[in-house]
């Protein structure tokens, strides 16, 4: 019996173990300065980078962090510290159930709540063009505040921020992507999620190479944030389990 | 025919900690002995060691001779599950299966053993539920899971569970201390009838009950023997003074 | 204020020789108290406010779609943008279906792990390999349908699917041309993603059984395999049923691995080579290229049937988890 559990546990790790196989072989190549640096090239042309994909990242993850953290951890302490009754139980199960919504969901929330709006104040019809007019890319905080307000508080954060480091679906139509520089706030914004699906799915082999060192990237950023809420439990007692 | 237990030279570690050191002691087979100590004093360590519970227990290691029915529990080759069928044991708080009936509480051990047939089944439950004194209170709710009853109860029916197996030796680490002083009297007659055909080693903090029950005492301080005798002669005239001073309540 | 003072002042009667100084030092202080009270309560509402504001604002978009089409949006089939015609029963399939095939396959793989890991594993062992499965459970989505494209689908086009075919293809499941990427592409996809949720919940449930029930089956003369059985699996039985479930909420809710991987046809099939569609895809492919109200409405309408189905299976995996440990336990995902 114990062989044949331990066959399972072999069998749930080995994907972990091809998947990281193909990201370094695949995506370690196509990693060089230029991708750091450069601005993707235009269609069917080789080489260029993802800088401001990997910027956008980041900043996302900042404007996340920044509203979506401090209502996470206060909600947090709420849980911790409060003297009510039943509400903090209530509390407790609807920010655990959330945090099984689809993000998906949660963008097409986004959406209809800020994007729909500032759409329809815009002078010009824009839907058709594609390239749209007052588009806010920062709903995605939705996706910090759920999994704070449970576990300890920067192991929490942490673990927020990781995951929203990687997420797609809400991205959609919210930041909507963009090829070069983003021009300010309310103007689409390129993310690394964003710009790997796109071009996974797009016919150019440059891309996909470019695609593999991508996710290698955002990997490497979700672990590392991952590692470190984990170092930081081991430290601490204050982390719930 | 139960037999008794003959412990040599054993000591027990948990870890580094060594908590049990040389002790030497005879379990008369068919009588009930008592061991009495303050908390700490590896008491309940002691009688785990009597059916490998101890080992379980990660970093734990015991050494030492356990004699029972002429062969060494412990000596290499025998199989602790073995161990575990011929000596069984109840625990301080009543721990009953609670996902399944009382019915299947009580075979959990049997069926454990292959037996398949209903028959038989029915009839070895039967049997240890009035060992237990508990088939008048239950014979009408076998079905009914083995969570629904009262603390005192669920303590027999963990006693029932243990005897359905046909143990000679029976070991109660703190059998009463969850419960009652009512249900405690039920048990402790319970005892002093199963002695008839059992080995019954006690562990209990409670000096009257081992005045009760047991036939002989043994003392333990600090995961030493420091004294053992028949009850009656330990109580009145205590060899050690340092069981004086513990049954006398200036320690303990 | 004047509460605050109320109170205090209160305290102060009490005690009338304490000075006016210090009576305004603690009201000072307990308003302070009571604001931090009032504040955090605020942010721990925020879950509440979320699932309520999340319900009305979809359903007040989606209301175009709701006011058409009625039941007959879950009931038909024929996806028509051009005609502005919209059922969404493909989608529906295209999501269980893909779920369940995915169950299928990470259940039994996911609870043997765990069980391994929780009752079996030389204790050596167990750190890295949970660590190891941790880290699955942190790879983005994307990430996976990345590979899943480029290695996956091909793999399955080129050896699987025809050996499946050769072997067992007179069973509808395994009928039609190997493309790879399809049904089967996807199942197994969410499969390897909801495995390591699946270990790490049931792990957890399995280390919260309680100590005293292992011993008294070890005390019966119970082996280890013999003691996980009728001890610690069925004392935890609700709560890996849980896992289970939470498992299948996240494999409907999954997204972008789905979408690069699933084919993208809203077709109904009973082959598991044939492409799909699931309603998770069909709104990250088609969101941006609504062009009507009732378009839009369409596709809001199915993320709202999605919240709600997640929402049910989520909701009922959370209470049977909590059920084994003694309340809210936390579950680390």
């Amino acid at each position: 019996m114990a062989v044949l559990t331990a066959a399972a546990a072999g069998a749930v790790i080995l994907p972990l173990v091809l998947i990281f196989g193909f990201l370094l072989w695949q995506g370690a190549s196509a990693i060089n300065v230029d991708f750091f640096t450069h601005l993707p090239k235009p269609v069917g042309e080789v080489g260029g980078g993802m800088a401001n994909a990997i910027i956008g990242t980041l900043i996302l993850l900042g404007l996340a962090s920044l509203l979506g953290l401090p209502i996470g951890i206060l909600g947090g302490v709420y849980l911790a510290e409060s003297r009510d009754r039943r509400l903090p139980w209530i509390v407790r199960f609807l920010a655990d159930v959330l945090n099984g919504v689809p993000s998906i969901v949660i963008g097409i929330f986004a959406y209809t709540l800020v994007v729909l709006p500032m759409r329809r104040f815009s002078a010009a019809s824009l839907r058709e063009a594609g390239l749209a007019l007052g588009v806010p890319e920062w709903k995605v905080v939705l996706r910090v505040v759920l999994p704070t307000a449970r576990a300890g508080i920067v192991t929490g954060a942490m673990v927020a921020v990781a995951r929203v480091a990687g997420e797609t679906a809400p991205l959609l139509f919210t930041a909507f992507g963009n090829r070069f520089w983003h021009q300010g706030l309310d103007q689409p914004i390129a993310a690394l999620p964003l710009q790997i699906f796109a071009y996974a799915i797009a016919p150019y082999d440059d891309w996909h190479r470019q695609a593999w060192a991508g996710a290698l990237v955002l990997i490497v950023l979700v672990l590392v944030v991952s590692l470190m809420a984990r170092l930081v439990t081991r430290g601490r007692v204050g982390a719930v389990r | 025919m139960a037999d008794g237990i003959s412990v040599t030279k054993l000591n027990a570690w948990f870890g580094p900690s060594h908590v049990l050191c040389d002790i030497d002691l005879a379990v008369a087979p068919r009588a009930v002995t008592a061991i009495i100590g303050p908390s700490g004093c590896g008491k309940s360590t002691f009688i785990r060691c009597l059916n490998r519970m101890h080992e379980v227990v990660p970093g734990a290691r015991v050494v030492g001779t356990v004699l029972q029915e002429g062969q060494d529990i412990y000596s290499p080759g025998v199989d602790p599950v073995e161990v575990r069928r011929r000596i069984g044991m109840v625990f301080q708080k009543p721990n009953p299966f609670p996902t399944m009936t009382v019915f299947d509480n009580v075979a959990a051990g049997v069926r454990l053993g292959g037996v398949r047939d209903r028959a038989i089944l029915n009839e070895r439950v039967e049997r240890a539920l009035h060992a237990a004194a508990l088939w008048d209170e239950v014979k009408d709710r076998l079905a009914k899971p083995g969570a629904g009853l009262s603390g005192g109860q669920q303590q027999r029916l963990c006693i029932a569970r243990a005897l359905a197996v046909e143990p000679e030796v029976l070991l109660m680490d703190e059998p009463c201390s969850a419960l009652d002083p009512i249900a405690t009297a039920r048990i402790e007659e319970l005892i002093l009838e199963l002695k008839r055909d059992l080995t019954i080693v006690i562990v209990t903090h409670n000096m009257q009950q081992a005045a009760r029950v047991a036939d002989a005492t043994g003392f333990f301080l600090l995961g030493e023997l420091v004294e053992f005798g028949p009850t009656s002669q330990l109580f009145t005239k205590p060899v050690d003074k340092r069981t004086e001073n513990y049954i006398t309540g200036r320690f303990g | 204020m004047a509460v605050v003072f109320g109170r205090s002042a209160g305290a102060g009667a009490a005690t009338p020789t304490v000075p006016p100084l210090a009576g305004a030092r603690r009201a000072r202080r307990r308003f302070g108290d009571r604001g931090f009270r009032e504040i955090t309560r605020a942010a721990g509402l925020a879950p509440l406010v979320l699932v309520a504001g999340m319900a009305a604002v979809m359903a007040h978009a989606a209301w175009p779609s709701l006011r058409r089409f009625g039941w007959a949006f879950i009931t038909t089939s024929n996806w028509d943008p051009v005609a502005e015609q919209f059922g969404a029963l493909p989608f529906i399939f295209g999501t269980l279906v893909s779920s369940l095939l995915a169950l299928l396959l990470a259940v039994p793989l996911g609870l043997g792990a765990a069980i391994y890991l929780a009752e079996l594993a030389p204790r050596a062992v167990r750190p890295p390999v949970t660590f190891l499965i941790e880290m699955l459970a942190a790879i983005p989505s994307v990430v996976y349908g990345l590979w899943g494209i480029f290695v996956l689908a091909p793999w399955l086009r080129t050896w699987v699917q025809p050996a499946l075919g050769h072997t067992l293809g007179f069973l509808p499941l395994f009928q039609g041309p190997p493309y790879g990427v399809g049904m089967l592409a996807a199942g197994l996809i969410l499969a390897i993603m909801i495995v390591p949720f699946i270990t790490a919940v049931s792990r957890e449930v399995l280390l919260a059984v309680p100590r005293m029930q292992r011993e008294a089956a070890l005390a019966l003369g119970a082996t280890g395999w013999e003691t996980t059985r009728i001890a610690v699996l069925r004392y935890g039985r609700s709560g890996l049923i849980g896992a289970i479930l939470l498992g299948l909420g996240r494999a409907l809710g999954e997204t972008m691995a789905v979408t690069m991987l699933i084919g993208n046809r809203p077709e109904i099939s009973f082959s598991l080579f044939a492409p799909g569609y699931t309603m998770a895809s069909v709104i990250a492919n088609e969101f941006t290229e609504a062009t009507s109200d009732l378009y839009l409405g369409a596709l809001i309408e199915i993320g709202l049937l999605l919240l709600a189905l997640t929402l049910a299976v989520n909701g009922l995996a959370r209470l049977l988890v909590w059920s084994v440990g003694r309340g809210p336990t936390v579950v680390r995902e």
